[in-house]
């Protein structure tokens, strides 16, 4: 069964033909082409595909399509403003706060769902915060500074 | 992912009708654990009926003696709820040990229950507690919801609406989690109220959520860790897998146990 569905991308309307069984990751990065929302391990474990739906971070990867009609989400595309980095991604960028990079954009939009509710996390808060996020290159400190930093920068 | 219809409800009813009129549906709260076992192929339904769409599902109000948490009501808003902070401590810090902050911001109460995992921490809160369910058709004390392995006394169509939980005068709940999901391979919820002490054990039991009624007696006439410190729960009632043998999750069980009398105070 196809249903339409329609929603607000990064500040944008955007709408398309959904499968029921659709997943929003595969809306975004196959319909939308915003391949920078990444799939790891697709059994909502490694927060690869971490988005922001109506504010809150999800895991992309396990909600559907269809429920996210009329949803507001927005995607590691949706921060900078053009060539200017969001204050996360500048500190990710400066605290090398990456490695090969695949986990970074789950890293950077659930840091920022972090920061939202508690400006001025600890490490201790930034490190149980990221039980959802895992990084197969173990490169947790600099992730750690980094969100330390960005947080610095956005306050 | 099998194929399936997709319906969005928009009251109870219309679920419980929804449900009706398809050949094998599934209900979906926050979809945490369907949607994973639909990605595995292990599960097959011809519709997957959301309730997200159901207004006056989600929330919490505090009506006289009992904290009441609407069944779509998601574990991150538990979690941080004034009420249930100040009323029952152990309910908010069980609710933010589930699973990870995106998992708790989706994953609901309702859902929890209704799906009765073994290894999930709500169902050792509601029996620890001693709450009421409520559902679209009647009422049901937690003591005879949970039947068995991912097994309730939920009918076919019957939603859940509300979970009931009375104040206790003190309770804790303490788990050892799986480092990797946050499941508990062993979770202990004590609590004491009004009607006495209660223990119930989560991750644990073979058949699911369990009380431990020697740790239970033995609480009542002297509620410290040293009344339970001696008592272990049968090994041979208990799940073993790759995590931990049944031999082990029992001594997982008195450990925690004591952890949590001692945090209860």
């Amino acid at each position: 069964m196809t249903h339409s569905v329609s929603m607000t991308v990064n500040g944008k309307s955007v709408s398309g033909e959904v499968e029921s069984r659709t997943l929003l990751v595969q809306f975004l990065r196959e319909h939308l082409r915003l391949t920078g929302t990444h799939v790891g391990c697709d059994t909502s474990q490694c927060g690869a595909c971490v988005v922001h739906k109506d504010g809150q971070s999800i895991k992309s990867c396990t909600i559907l399509a269809a429920q996210c009609d009329g949803a507001d989400v927005t995607t590691i595309e949706g921060l900078a403003d053009g060539d200017t980095l969001h204050p996360m991604q500048e500190a990710f960028r400066e605290n090398h706060g990456l490695q090969c990079g695949f986990c970074t954009p789950g890293m950077v939009m659930s840091a920022l769902d972090l920061v939202k509710n508690n400006p001025d996390p600890s490490e201790k808060e930034i490190r149980e915060w990221l039980e959802g996020n895992i990084c197969r290159c173990t490169g947790y400190h600099n992730i750690v500074k980094s969100i330390k930093a960005g947080a610095g920068s956005m306050r | 992912m099998y194929d399936f219809t997709y319906q969005r409800a928009v009251s109870v009813d219309d679920a419980a009708a929804k449900v009706e009129g398809a050949d094998d549906a599934m209900l979906m709260a926050g979809g945490m654990t369907l949607l994973p076992t639909l990605k595995q192929r292990l599960a097959q339904p011809s519709d997957v009926v959301d309730l997200s769409g159901i207004s006056g599902l989600a929330g919490i109000s505090v009506e006289g003696d009992k904290v009441v948490v609407g069944a779509m009501t998601t574990h991150a808003t538990v979690a941080a709820s004034a009420d249930v902070k100040s009323k029952i401590p152990a309910l908010a810090d069980l609710a933010d040990g589930i699973g990870d902050p995106q998992v708790r911001n989706r994953g609901t109460i309702g859902g929890s229950i209704a799906n009765n995992d073994p290894a999930a921490d709500y169902p050792s809160a509601c029996v620890g507690l001693g709450a009421t369910i409520v559902t679209n058709q009647r009422e049901i004390a937690a003591d005879d919801f949970f039947t068995g392995l991912f097994e309730t006394a939920l009918d076919d169509g019957e939603v859940v609406t509300a979970v009931k939980f009375p104040t206790p005068s003190k309770a804790a709940y303490m788990k050892f989690p799986n480092p990797a999901s946050r499941y508990a391979i062993v979770g202990v919820f004590v609590a004491q109220g009004s009607d006495g002490v209660r223990v119930a054990v989560t991750g644990a039991g073979q058949d699911g959520v369990f009380r431990a009624s020697e740790m239970e007696s033995a609480l009542a006439s002297n509620f410290s860790a040293d009344a339970v410190a001696n008592i272990s729960v049968p090994e041979g009632d208990l799940n073993y897998d790759i995590h931990a043998s049944s031999e082990y999750r029992a001594h997982l069980v008195t450990v925690m146990a004591k952890r949590a009398v001692n945090k209860a105070g």
